[in-house]
């Protein structure tokens, strides 16, 4: 169930990349597959009614493997916001400039190029 | 060698750092720090030839840290990386003057190169995503440098599809986790090969084959690559073209496919990458045609020759993997040296649209001739490398019994040879259109950088001498594909 709340939040990111007209909304969409991403690998790891994944004084190597969620794609997790971050950072840049040049936010009038 | 290895990612990642802090002291110190920087990873990948290794960070062991490994298809990618990062740090001190903010784009440069190398080196499946991303957003502000129209443009296309390309990516390895419980190559590998292939991991492939096929440009994801390629200043376009989509989509593409998911298991890869790669490669060449920016036909023709390589993959003999691993290292070479072409076109006469061109060949004899070198080379002429790497991927599809493959290879590289034509012919040769008086020929380091490339396309053709099936540098490289995994 959960996972497939995760795979509904990257289409749904997928279908505002895909459909919007407005570049900084396509930046948002994006950043929702992102988020929809981060959530999956964080459910990857979960187990349930487990505990952080932090050795306490006291506790053993045993006790910690048998009740901690896996730290690992915590780790991932923190990594891939990073990224994130300064993706979002660089795209939110080239939305300003795109409006600077085109005096423009909508997609369909900036066709100079063609693919 | 195995405790130099994560100097190929921390010299360059350093000397990003560096080169804003102490150029706003020394004006000259970017250009020569960048190619000292370039030069000695040159060496570094020289000196790595023939040598297998792996580095283990931290005290984890290779199963937990992530490990840097060397083996000979990762040597054949630091050679490409580093030796065309060279040459394009050597054109990029008198090219990028035309640009406001030299030290920016080294530093950026340089970030994008030790990104490329971390992908040739890393062993780990999520250190893989972290330098593709590295490559992948500095390559974004690099297409973006000129900051105008077209640029901006085509730095968003290509900024979108890239993320969403890398989307994928990063969902194919989550899911390998979730069914492998490691990140580590090597024994995701092991695994795979003792539990067999099961639909997550099925998932798993098809999302890494549409992620690197975007950031490969193979056809149905080509769309970004036309605009991007050509808009961003010649140097990043010689090595967008030449070595990221190499190493961040064909290199990580065919480790996955042949080193971590065996090729046995998945039978049916191979035929997807044929079909892939045929498609590309008459898509990519007639599109080539039809161009009329010089850039833009490079471009293109890049898309076909990505095709060739694919192909070869795709026969999966061992012929046909020498081929394709052959292609990719002598593509990197003449197509970075056709883009530094047109970027010393476009720097003489302002202008790299070949209607308005013409009769260059009187006032750029020198950009002229090392042109026809490499234009000689991409169409497969007989002395020089792209002929015997082309003769070996149509012999792999003749012995795989493949014979309509050869003949479209045979076909396209005909094609390539008319567009690359169109582009001697108006550019450099066309005398019945006015040559532009104010054009000269360009400067002596940018000539440099050409003259370099242009011997190395004379020299790659001797690695041949050792024999078909197992050139000197290719053969180890084939080698290391087939090697460990479920192949094993």
């Amino acid at each position: 169930m959960e996972y497939a709340l995760c795979m509904v939040l990257i289409a749904v990111g997928l279908y505002g990349a895909v459909v919007k007209k407005n570049v900084v909304k396509i930046v948002i969409s994006l950043v929702i597959i992102e988020f929809g991403i981060n959530a999956l690998l964080v459910l990857i790891g979960y187990r349930a009614a487990g505990c952080a994944p932090v050795l306490n004084p006291g506790m053993t190597v045993a006790t910690f493997t048998a009740g901690a969620v896996d730290p690992l794609p915590q780790a991932m997790v923190m990594t891939a916001i990073v990224i994130n971050l300064g993706l979002l950072i660089l795209m939110v840049a080239l939305c300003i400039r795109l409006y600077e040049r085109f005096g423009t936010f909508d997609i369909t009038e900036m066709r100079r190029l063609k693919g | 060698m195995s405790s130099l290895l994560p100097l190929f990612i921390a010299v360059p990642l350093g000397a990003a750092f560096f080169i804003p802090l102490v150029s706003l002291a020394l004006k000259r110190v970017p250009d020569l720090l960048a190619n000292a920087v370039m030069l000695a990873l040159a060496a570094l990948a020289c000196l790595a030839i023939g040598q297998t290794g792996e580095y283990v960070p931290g005290g984890w062991g290779a199963h937990l840290g992530a490990a840097l490994r060397l083996d000979g298809l990762t040597v054949l990618m630091l050679i490409i990386i580093n030796t065309i990062g060279l040459a394009m740090a050597i054109f990029s001190v008198q090219y990028m003057t035309r640009y406001t903010s030299k030290l920016r784009y080294y530093s950026i440069f340089l970030c994008m190169v030790a990104g490329l190398n971390g992908i040739a080196l890393t062993g780990d499946l999520f250190s893989l995503y972290i330098f593709m991303e590295i490559v992948a957003i500095s390559s974004y502000a690099l297409v973006a440098f000129g900051c105008e129209h077209d640029e901006l443009e085509a730095a968003f296309k290509y900024a979108v599809l890239g993320t969403v390309a890398s989307a994928f990516i990063l969902i194919g390895i989550a899911l390998l986790y979730a069914m492998l419980g490691t990140l580590n190559m090597v024994e995701a590998a092991a695994r795979i090969a003792a539990g067999g292939i099961n639909r997550p991991l099925t998932m798993a492939l098809g999302l890494f084959i549409c992620g690197f096929g975007l950031k490969a440009a193979l056809v149905p994801f080509h769309a970004w690559l036309p605009d991007a390629h050509p808009s961003a200043p010649a140097p990043v376009s010689a090595i967008l073209s030449g070595v990221v989509i190499k190493t961040a989509g064909i290199y990580v593409l065919a480790r996955l496919v042949f080193n971590v998911f065996s090729i046995q298991l998945v039978p049916d890869m191979l035929l997807i990458l044929r079909t892939l790669g045929l498609v590309s490669m008459v898509a990519g060449g007639i599109l080539s045609l039809g161009q009329w920016d010089m850039k833009r036909l490079l471009a293109y023709s890049s898309i076909s020759q990505i095709g060739y390589i694919v192909v070869g993959l795709g026969l999966g003999t061992p012929l046909g993997l020498v081929g394709a691993l052959f292609h990719m290292l002598n593509h990197s070479v003449f197509k970075s040296l056709l883009f530094l072409n047109a970027g010393a076109v476009e720097y003489a006469t302002g202008s790299r649209d070949l209607k308005s061109l013409g009769g260059l060949w009187r006032n750029m004899p020198f950009t002229a001739n090392i042109s026809l070198v490499g234009s000689m080379s991409i169409s497969g002429i007989p002395p020089f490398n792209g002929f015997w790497s082309k003769l070996i991927i149509v012999l792999a599809c003749l012995e795989s019994g493949h014979p309509w493959l050869a003949l479209a290879a045979v076909a396209m590289s005909l094609a390539t040879l008319a567009a690359l034509l169109k582009m001697q012919k108006h550019a450099f040769y066309n005398d019945h259109k006015p040559a532009s008086a104010l054009a000269a020929e360009v400067p002596f380091l940018m000539r440099a950088a050409m003259i370099l490339l242009a011997v190395l396309c004379v020299l790659i053709a001797l690695l041949v001498l050792a024999g078909f099936r197992n050139p000197y540098l290719i053969g180890p490289a084939a080698d290391a594909l087939r090697a460990w995994g479920g192949a094993g």
